[in-house]
């Protein structure tokens, strides 16, 4: 059977810099794949390049076997990838549920239509969603007005409207609180798990990594340095090298994120 | 062969003023990311100026002192008028700095015609320069040889200026990155204003530069801008190269077309900046766009459709509405039925600019398609009116999907450039086929049928078919499609990665309002009983702009209030002074500085407020008490935070 996601050779360059260097790498239904390393060393690049936001220069990525190399965003997401991003993004002028609900018509085909309510249409499903990750009770602010950690949480709900078989979220927990970044992962493991999807994401709480994924990969620089399970990889002489040289710098930038957090904005409840 | 000599020259010497104009526009777009509309009022007030001193200062040196003398003071005001205007419109959407500096030149059409009353004004020739040289057996004019060595000099001046001197080391930084300047620890503001006083300066050049050549006269400064408008879309926004080329190719078409193809030169360098733009989106010189700075139109406050009780009202309203042939005479009805068309125009527009974030400056052209079509309908194929109404707002629909198709491709200023230049198509057209659309003796004696002939009865049928549309754009507003118009808005970025195709959303809609704007031009045509290409020129498409502003443009209702304000007040104010430009310029750039949410928009503030303040305990009265003093003071706009400065803030 072949694997859900299939990436051979993956390579892109931005004005003459290798942001990302043949990087070749798999995922199966069900397991979940944490991608880490520094900042710039071309993660970001790579889940563009795995949704078609940026075409690659050179490599083929397969999804179920089918090619989605040269395809659209929108093509590869009808083929059953979702995807939240780094900095989010949003609907803001529409309420939160509206947010889903407008994923739900397109999923279903329904985007086209000039007549008929659209805020009726997927409202029970656009529940459910919101209640999987718990943001019930901001259906109705508009994502304008949410809080950092509650506008992930939405991306999340966004992209399982399409009952995705791959995932792909980018910092998924970047500027929330430690607590809930780990509540939102074991959500998205358990979500994952039950629906067997494939989730690739980046994370820099270690952490949230040990804790949630089932094989880990190391980029550097653009380059795959080390892959396998996350016992082994903590191991790994050249992946301790990188991130002991990195250590500080990224210890005091993870408690700036943490301080960052806690004070921006109004905290919701602890869900989950 | 000694024709074509001839018109090259020709080309050449009208590229000169061109290319000053256009360069400094996208200079000061460069640095300040402002489009600035008023660039053709300081290109002709630099000509006016120029006449006077010219008069006052004779010889060769008092010439051409006034010429560099009429400039220095244009760019002055220019100057004043950043200080005063554009320093508090900066952060603002894209859309309100167009129209605020399009206010200006409104006001500045008034002025000069206090300054230096109507008559066209002949300025004195250029001393020294009056004859001609004879080259190739024809004389060429030798002010003409003077200009066309100018263009090169100006292009080698700027560039020297940005390459050799610190200051314009600093400009070009703040061009590729404005935030690094900002590092440096420069005066941004006041760079930004050495920006705009150097691109009016050069505009004025222009200007004045062109007296000895044409009469200085009141319709310069909206031909010079759709002329620029068109050079920095063909070279590229930003780039003074690309302005130079673009002028010299724009010129050279002008002067070619004329003796080529005399009936569709006007069209013919528009369908050259059509092909540009299919090849190259952002010009032969341009590098793509920096994302627009804040979309128009995203309300904090969710759009809902109306509840049954405000359906209730609204009903209430068009029967009201419907009884008023009951007490008004002839004349208020034939006014009543304009507002009513013009309501039907702004919706239109605002399903397009509110909805779909997208700002055309160009929306009168499908008015007018409407009101054509209507007329050859009734006049080749001689069917009653209302087959000439319904059939008016397919060939609108028609010039909407061809239009469309290339204008969605871009967005922001791009955008609002690219759909008034296509509308100075459609204009130029109805102007030269004159065997088909009688030119600028227009079409006459498009007349109602029997039925709709008195006041009355025109007014019931426009109020029978306006409403009916409306109730359309409002169900399209909410209809699925609607929300993918809105999320395409919002986030093109989050709409592409759950399967909105953008382009494609943004076309339909694009169509959608031009058949709706249509349609309201197929019933101005027999409103009035003739139509003439006017009726799509600019500022018809700037009044649409302008009555969705003023009711609101984050709202749903904006655009019905704002028409009949604006209409009510515009046609009053041209009854009680010679000078509305005047007024409404102001009016517009006092909109965009001091009330950017129109009435619905600031009536829903006030409700939501009262709401906020009379429910529930202190505590929500205290959140929004906090909500209000956390709003940018009136005047600065500072666009609401948006998700990517919350993400900027958490992760540096
Ligand atoms: N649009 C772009 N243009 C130029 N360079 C870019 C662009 N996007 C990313 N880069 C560069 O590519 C490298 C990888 O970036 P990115 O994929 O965002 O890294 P990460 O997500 O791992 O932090 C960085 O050096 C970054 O500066
Ligand atoms: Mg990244």
């Amino acid at each position: 059977m072949t694997r859900l996601l299939d990436v051979e050779n993956l390579a892109k360059s931005y004005a003459g810099l290798a942001a990302v260097r043949h990087v070749s790498f798999g995922l199966d239904r069900g397991e979940i794949l944490a991608m880490i390393g520094p900042n710039g060393a071309g993660k970001s690049t790579c889940f563009n390049m795995l949704n078609g936001q940026i075409r690659p220069d050179a490599g083929r990525i397969r999804i179920d076997g089918v090619d989605t190399t040269s395809l659209p965003p929108r093509a590869v997401w009808r083929k059953g990838v979702g995807r939240t991003f780094q900095i989010t993004a949003t609907f803001g002028s529409m309420t939160v549920r509206e947010n889903v609900q407008v994923a739900l018509m397109s999923h279903g085909g329904a985007l086209g239509r000039w007549f008929g309510r659209a805020d009726t249409r997927g409202r029970d499903e656009a529940d459910r969603l919101l209640a999987l990750v718990g943001m019930a009770a901001d259906a109705d602010r508009a994502a304008a007005e949410l809080a950092y950690g509650d506008l992930k949480r939405l991306e999340l709900a966004v992209a399982l409207a399409n009952r995705p078989k791959l995932l792909l979220m980018d910092e998924p927990t970047a500027g929330m609180a430690p607590r809930e970044r780990v509540g939102l992962m074991r959500l998205t493991a358990e979500i994952a798990r039950a629906e067997g999807i494939g989730v690739l994401f980046t994370e820099h709480d270690m952490d949230v990594v040990f804790e949630h994924a089932d094989r880990m990969m190391v980029l550097s620089r653009g380059l795959l340095i080390a892959e396998g399970p996350p016992e082994t990889v903590r191991r790994d002489p050249e992946v301790r090298a990188i991130y002991l040289g990195e250590g500080l710098v990224y210890d005091a930038r993870h408690q700036e994120a943490r301080a960052d957090a806690s004070t921006s904005g109004p905290q919701p409840e602890a869900r989950a | 062969m000694q024709l074509v000599f001839v018109q090259f020259m020709t080309g050449l010497a009208s590229a000169a003023s061109l290319f000053l104009v256009a360069s400094g526009l996208s200079i000061i777009f460069g640095v300040t990311r402002i489009v600035n509309f008023a660039h053709g009022a300081f290109y002709m007030l630099g000509a006016y100026v120029a006449y006077t001193l010219t008069d006052r200062f004779t010889g060769a040196f008092g010439f051409w002192f006034a010429l560099l003398a009429a400039a220095a003071i244009v760019a002055i005001v220019g100057c004043l008028l950043e200080m005063t205007l554009l320093r508090r419109i900066y952060q603002a959407p894209e859309l309100f700095q167009l129209l605020a500096t399009f206010g200006v030149t409104l006001m500045v059409q008034d002025l000069v015609l206090l300054i230096w009353g109507p008559e066209d004004l002949v300025g004195p020739r250029a001393p020294g320069l009056a004859g001609a040289v004879e080259i190739f057996g024809k004389r060429i004019p030798s002010y003409d040889l003077f200009l066309i060595a100018l263009g090169p000099l100006v292009l080698a001046g700027l560039w020297l200026l940005f390459h050799r001197t610190r200051w314009g080391v600093l400009v070009r930084a703040a061009t590729l990155d404005r935030s690094m300047v900002a590092a440096l620890g420069i005066n941004q503001k006041w760079l930004f204003t050495g920006v705009f006083g150097l691109g009016v300066f050069l505009a004025a050049l222009g200007g004045a530069l062109q007296i000895p050549r044409d009469a200085v006269n009141h319709g310069m400064d909206l031909r010079i801008i759709v002329e620029a408008f068109v050079v920095v879309v063909i070279g590229g926004l930003g780039s003074t190269t690309g302005a130079f080329v673009a002028a010299i190719l724009v010129s050279q078409l002008n002067a070619f077309g004329i003796l080529v193809l005399p009936k569709i030169s006007l069209v013919l360098v528009f369908l050259v900046m059509a092909v540009v733009l299919v090849v190259r989106p952002w010009g032969l010189f341009g590098t793509r766009p920096p994302p627009a700075q804040a979309s128009i139109g995203m309300a904090v406050r969710p759009w809902r459709p109306l509840a049954p009780g405000e359906i209730a009202v609204a009903a209430a309203v068009v029967a009201a509405v419907a009884l008023m042939p009951l007490w008004l005479g002839h004349y208020a009805l034939t006014v009543a039925s304009e507002i009513l068309i013009f309501v039907l125009f702004a919706a239109s527009l605002h399903l397009l600019m509110s909805v779909g974030g997208l700002a055309s400056f160009g929306h009168a052209a499908y008015f007018g398609l409407g009101a054509y079509g209507a007329a050859f309908v009734v006049k080749a194929a001689g069917l009653p009116m209302l087959a000439a109404i319904a059939a008016g707002p397919l060939l609108a629909a028609l010039g909407a999907a061809v239009v469309g198709w290339f204008a969605v491709s871009l967005s922001g200023v791009y955008f609002a450039m690219l759909t008034l230049a296509f509308s100075q198509i459609v204009w130029s057209i109805a102007f030269q086929w004159v065997d088909v659309t009688g030119g600028d003796n227009g079409i006459l004696g498009l007349w109602p049928d029997a039925f709709a002939a008195s006041p009355a009865a025109f007014f019931w049928l426009t109020l029978a078919v306006v409403t009916p549309a409306l109730v359309w754009l409002h169900m399209v507003i909410f209809s699925p499609f609607g929300y993918a118009l809105r999320a395409v808005r919002d986030s093109e970025l989050r709409a592409e990665a759950i399967g909105i195709d953008r382009r494609r959303v943004q076309w339909i809609a694009f169509v959608i309002a031009g058949t709706a704007a249509g349609l309201g031009g197929a019933l101005f045509a027999f409103l009035k009983g003739s139509i003439f290409p006017d009726v799509m020129a600019i500022p018809t498409s700037v009044d649409g702009l302008v009555m969705v502003l003023l009711g609101g443009v984050e709202t749903v209702l904006g655009p019905i209030v704002g028409a009949v304000v604006f209409k009510a007040l515009a046609m009053w104010l041209i009854s009680q002074t010679d000078y509305s430009k005047l007024v409404l310029g102001a009016v517009v750039v006092a909109l965009v500085v001091a009330f950017p949410k129109g009435i619905v928009g600031t009536l829903a503030d006030w409700r939501d407020r009262l709401t906020a303040r009379r429910g529930a305990g202190p505590s929500d009265a205290e959140a929004s008490a906090d909500a209000t003093a956390a709003e940018p003071p009136a005047g600065t706009m500072a666009p609401a935070p948006s998700p990517a400065t919350v993400a900027g803030r958490t992760r540096p």
